[in-house]
Order: structure tokens, then C-alpha cells, then sequence
């Protein structure tokens, strides 16, 4: 009896002792990898950085459209802008898709095509950007080029602002078609993350709305889509991040060319474009140092964003909206 | 003076082929509680159910038999579930307030007829005064309904259910997640509103059927098995099951 209670305090010991360890590497895991890592990161791209904004100072770093580096001139504008417009762009036409996707999966599709729509959607997703850009290159940009860019020019040349926008010879290789498959490729993440939140809401809330005499579409639109915004913010941002840091399919697509378009149909490019590309050039150290504050600009760019979303989420929680 | 507002007749119920409800017969009295009680899975729930059709929501659902709402008969192929939805309203086992305002969730089924302005705003205050909510949520109309506690909540949502003025209110447990001030709160509410609607409630509290209401069904294993007068059938049960049941034997 009295062996039983030792050896049981032993064996407790242990998995005391155990406890802490595991705390232990847990916790210096979490600390390395949430704040410990991103200072370092930001740090390092700081410390680059500074050549370049104390030579051509920061303003006109941000503001000037020249990119040159063969004469010296990085201005950083067309990038900035290129990266905005796409991802933009790409986000227009990917949220009400992934939207009506995850309303047509949850409330509307028959039990059998629900399951098979589910799974190819998620396939979507696991395909790895190179393959996107390829065949965005190969098969969608000709297409895009012979076929439906001509035909919205045919459409829209009446039409001012819009006749504006796309004007230009089409190539395919340009904004129209990279933003496309920018799409394509967050069309999964969001309605998969959309799709949750209207599985998450509450059946009886709904029966409530039914109960109330409201038909099948007035309650998505109202109850359920009410009830899931912050699964479509949290589907948006998670969406939003992968569309500015997209690199690989972007770089077949954009043509980078290190301007402003000034059409849809025109090339452009991105800074995640710039950097992939010019990395392995950049031959001073000026050239490099506008290279880490592009990729300073991206960083920030992305936090600003990610914590606009959280702040927004936060207010609308507060107010009880959600 | 009792007059008949819906009548059962002969129902019979399937769920995913499961016999759920077995040949109910039926009369619910106008401007009167009737409470339904008996065992888990016995089917009262399921039968509540039947009077607004909210099984059809879902796949796999046969009914037989009529339902007569003013004699006019609810399981037909043809009948308007919206209309008759807002003609039969529902409160549910806990609170489910939608989430927004307070005074959209009560004009939520308003909105849905087309009801505007001022109207709307007088309806809504007139079903938070009828379910007496009014004064506590007066000052704080545009607040999320979700900051209301539990027993707010389900007045809220009665509020919402009477709003869009219907003949008969469903309740579905109504006070199983509300402690026991909420509930005498909510009991008392339903009372009143008998001066103006006919009522049918599910419930697991047996001292709360013989509190409030007029008529008692007693159910077990889909089957109606005596159904009288709330005093008749609390002190002198006709069927031993449900003396078994009302006296604790069993349930």
C-alpha cells in the first residue's frame, strides 16, 4: 500500500517534470514564431532600406513612377500602384464568387452535388501557384488576348471611362488577365472560410426567420449573411494577404514592366514581381537597398491591412452588429 | 363559449420512413393555451411542428391526414407556406434573436409584408408593449439584441412572433434555457396573450402545464394518448399511462 503511494508520487513527479518542458518549448515556439521572427524580418528590411530613402529620400522613393535601375532612378509608384490595382481588382471578382459559391454549396445544391462541389473547390486550392501561372500564360492569355479582350473593347467603345480603361492592343498579358487568375487562385481560400461561417449559423435562428414567413432567399440574405460576417471578413483577409504576396503565377502574367497602367489591357508589375525578378541583378548596393525597401513597403502594406481588418471586426463585435 | 381554430384530423406523420406521429386526432380551442407533454421522443415537438410546417424545410418528411386551420386544410399540396407562417407563429426552445437591432428583429416579419415607416414604428412598440418588454428596451432600440439577457431575449422574440399579428403562437419549450424568474416572466406573458391568441405549447414541466394552460395532450411514443381539460386530466387522468406519467412514474 504504502509502495503503491511512492510510486505513484514518482510517476507524478515525472509528469510534472515533463509539463514544463513541454511548456517550455511550446511557449518558446510561440514567442519565436509570433513576435521574435516578424521583428527580426522587419528589422533587417529596415536596416536595408536605409541607404536608398537617405540618397533619394522617402517621399520621392514612394512617389516617383521611374523605375531605372541601369541610371540609377527607383522610384517605387508603379509597383505600389501594380500591386494595388490587382489585388483590387482580384478581390472585386473573387469576393461576390466566393460569396454566391458558399450560398449556392450550404442553402441551395442538392445533397450529392454539394459533396463533389465541396471537395473540387478545396482541390482548387492545393494547386500550386506556378501551375496557375502557366496555365494563366499558355491557355488563358490567348484566349484572353484573340478573344474576350477584343469583344469588352467591342462592348465598352461607347462607353466613356470605361472605353478608357481598356483601351490598348490586347495581349492578354496584362492587368485584365493577371487579376483573373489572382481570383481563381483566392476564390478557394475564401469560400472555403465563407462556406464555414454559413454551416456555423445557428439552425434555429434560421427557423426562426422561416418561421416568421420569410422565404428561402430572404433569409440567406438576411439572417445568414448577417450572421456570417466575420467569417466573410475573416475569408477576405486571409484572401487579401495571399493576393499581395502572390508572386509566381504573377509573374508569368503581369509582363513587368516597371510603369503605371494606364488601362486594364496594359503590362505591369508588382513589387512581389520586381523582387523575384531583379533580386538576382541588382548589382549596388543602391539597387539592392530599393529592392529591401520595396519589400518594406510590401510587409507594412500587408500589416496595415491585416490590422485595418481586425479593427473593423473588433468594432462591428463591439456595436453588436455581429 | 369555445370555438374550434385548428382540428387534427387523422395525422400520421413520417420522418426518413420512421412512423413518427400515429393517427392524431385533434381539436385546438381559439384564445386558449393548449399544452402538449409527455416523454422525450414522444412526439410533440415533431407535432408542433406539423402546424406551421416547418418539416418541410427538410428532405424525407410525409404527412397524412389533415391539419383544418379555420377549416381550411394546411397539408395540402398547394398551401402557402409563407402565408401560413405568418398566420401561425413560432417561438423556439431558446432565445434565437437575430443579429441586429432590437427593433429590426422585431420588425424583421413587418419588413417581409412591406410595412414602412410610421407603421413600422408604431407596430414594433405596440408588440414590445404587448410581450412587456417595452419599458426595459425602450431607451435602447438600436442596440444589438444580443446584449439583451436570455429571458429578454425570448420576450423579444415573442415580440417578434406577435408583431407580424398572428392567430395561433407555437411555443417550443419556451423557458428550458431561462432560469426561473425569466420563466415565471415568460409564463405570465403567455397567459396574457391568451385574450388574443390561440396557443399550443410543448413543454417538459408538467407544473407548468397545469399552471397555464387550459387543455393538456398527453403523448407517448407518437401516439396521442389522452387529451381534456388541463384539471380534468391533473386530478383524474382517464389513461394509467398518464397517471403514470403525471404522478412521476415514469418520463
Amino acid at each position: 500500500m504504502v509502495e503503491e503511494t511512492i510510486l505513484e508520487t514518482k510517476e507524478r513527479k515525472k509528469a510534472e517534470k515533463l509539463e514544463v518542458v513541454f511548456k517550455a518549448i511550446f511557449g518558446f515556439s510561440a514567442i519565436t514564431v509570433g513576435l521574435i521572427i516578424p521583428t527580426v524580418v522587419f528589422i533587417v528590411l529596415l536596416a536595408e532600406s536605409k541607404l536608398i530613402i537617405e540618397k533619394k529620400g522617402l517621399i520621392k522613393f514612394l512617389l516617383s513612377q521611374k523605375w531605372d535601375p541601369v541610371s540609377d532612378e527607383f522610384g517605387a509608384l508603379p509597383m505600389i500602384v501594380g500591386t494595388l490595382i490587382s489585388t483590387f481588382i482580384s478581390m472585386l471578382l473573387a469576393t461576390p464568387i466566393a460569396i454566391g459559391i458558399s450560398i449556392f454549396v450550404v442553402e441551395l445544391a442538392p445533397r450529392w452535388l454539394k459533396e463533389i462541389i465541396r471537395q473540387a473547390i478545396d482541390l482548387l486550392g492545393i494547386i500550386p501557384s506556378v501551375i496557375y501561372g502557366m496555365w494563366g500564360f499558355l491557355v488563358l492569355a490567348p484566349f484572353m488576348a484573340t478573344k474576350v479582350e477584343p469583344f469588352i473593347q467591342r462592348a465598352l467603345i461607347n462607353i466613356p471611362i470605361l472605353n478608357e480603361l481598356t483601351s490598348g492592343t490586347s495581349t492578354g498579358i496584362d492587368v485584365l488577365t493577371t487579376s483573373l487568375v489572382l481570383s481563381i487562385m483566392i476564390i478557394p481560400f475564401m469560400s472555403s472560410i465563407v462556406r464555414e461561417a454559413f454551416e456555423m449559423v445557428n439552425p434555429l435562428v434560421k427557423e426562426s426567420a422561416y418561421a416568421l414567413g420569410a422565404t428561402k432567399w430572404e433569409v440567406i440574405t438576411t439572417v445568414v449573411i448577417r450572421s456570417s460576417i466575420p467569417g466573410i471578413a475573416g475569408g477576405f483577409i486571409i484572401s487579401l494577404g495571399r493576393a499581395i504576396g502572390e508572386t509566381m503565377a504573377v509573374a508569368f502574367l503581369a509582363g513587368n514592366r516597371p510603369e503605371i497602367p494606364r488601362s486594364l489591357l496594359e503590362p505591369f508589375t508588382t513589387i512581389t514581381v520586381a523582387l523575384a525578378n531583379q533580386f538576382t541583378e541588382a548589382d549596388t548596393e543602391l539597387y539592392l537597398s530599393a529592392l529591401y525597401a520595396l519589400a518594406l513597403i510590401l510587409f507594412i502594406t500587408s500589416f496595415i491591412m491585416l490590422l485595418t481588418a481586425k479593427i473593423i471586426l473588433y468594432r462591428l463585435s463591439r456595436n453588436g452588429q455581429i | 363559449m369555445l370555438k374550434e381554430k385548428i382540428e387534427v384530423i387523422n395525422l400520421n406523420f413520417y420522418y426518413n420512413n420512421n412512423h413518427v406521429l400515429k393517427n392524431i386526432n385533434l381539436k385546438i380551442y381559439e384564445k386558449r393555451i393548449t399544452a402538449l407533454i409527455g416523454p422525450s421522443g414522444c412526439g410533440k415537438t415533431t407535432l408542433l411542428r406539423c402546424f406551421n410546417r416547418m418539416h418541410d424545410l427538410y428532405p424525407d418528411n410525409r404527412y397524412e391526414g389533415k391539419i383544418l386551420l379555420d377549416g381550411k386544410n394546411i397539408l395540402d399540396k398547394d398551401a402557402d407556406l409563407m402565408k401560413l407562417r405568418s398566420k401561425v407563429g413560432m417561438v423556439f426552445q431558446k432565445p434565437t434573436p437575430f443579429p441586429m437591432s432590437i427593433f429590426d428583429n422585431v420588425a424583421f416579419g413587418l419588413k417581409l409584408k412591406g410595412i414602412k415607416g410610421n407603421e413600422l414604428r408604431d407596430r414594433v412598440e405596440k408588440a414590445l408593449k404587448d410581450a412587456a418588454l417595452w419599458d426595459e428596451v425602450k431607451d435602447r432600440l438600436d442596440e444589438s439584441a444580443l446584449s439583451l439577457s436570455g429571458g429578454q431575449q425570448q420576450r423579444l422574440c415573442i415580440a417578434r412572433t406577435i408583431a407580424v399579428e398572428p392567430d395561433v403562437i407555437l411555443f417550443d419549450e419556451p423557458t428550458s434555457a431561462l432560469d426561473p424568474i425569466s420563466t415565471a416572466k415568460v409564463e405570465e406573458l403567455i397567459v396574457k396573450l391568451k385574450e388574443n391568441w390561440t396557443i399550443i405549447i410543448v413543454t417538459h414541466n408538467l407544473q407548468q402545464a397545469a399552471r397555464i394552460s387550459d387543455f393538456t395532450g398527453f403523448m407517448y411514443l407518437g401516439e396521442l394518448i389522452e387529451f381534456g381539460s388541463t384539471k380534468d386530466m391533473f386530478i383524474k387522468p382517464r389513461n394509467k399511462l398518464t397517471e403514470d406519467y403525471i404522478t412521476g412514474r415514469f418520463g
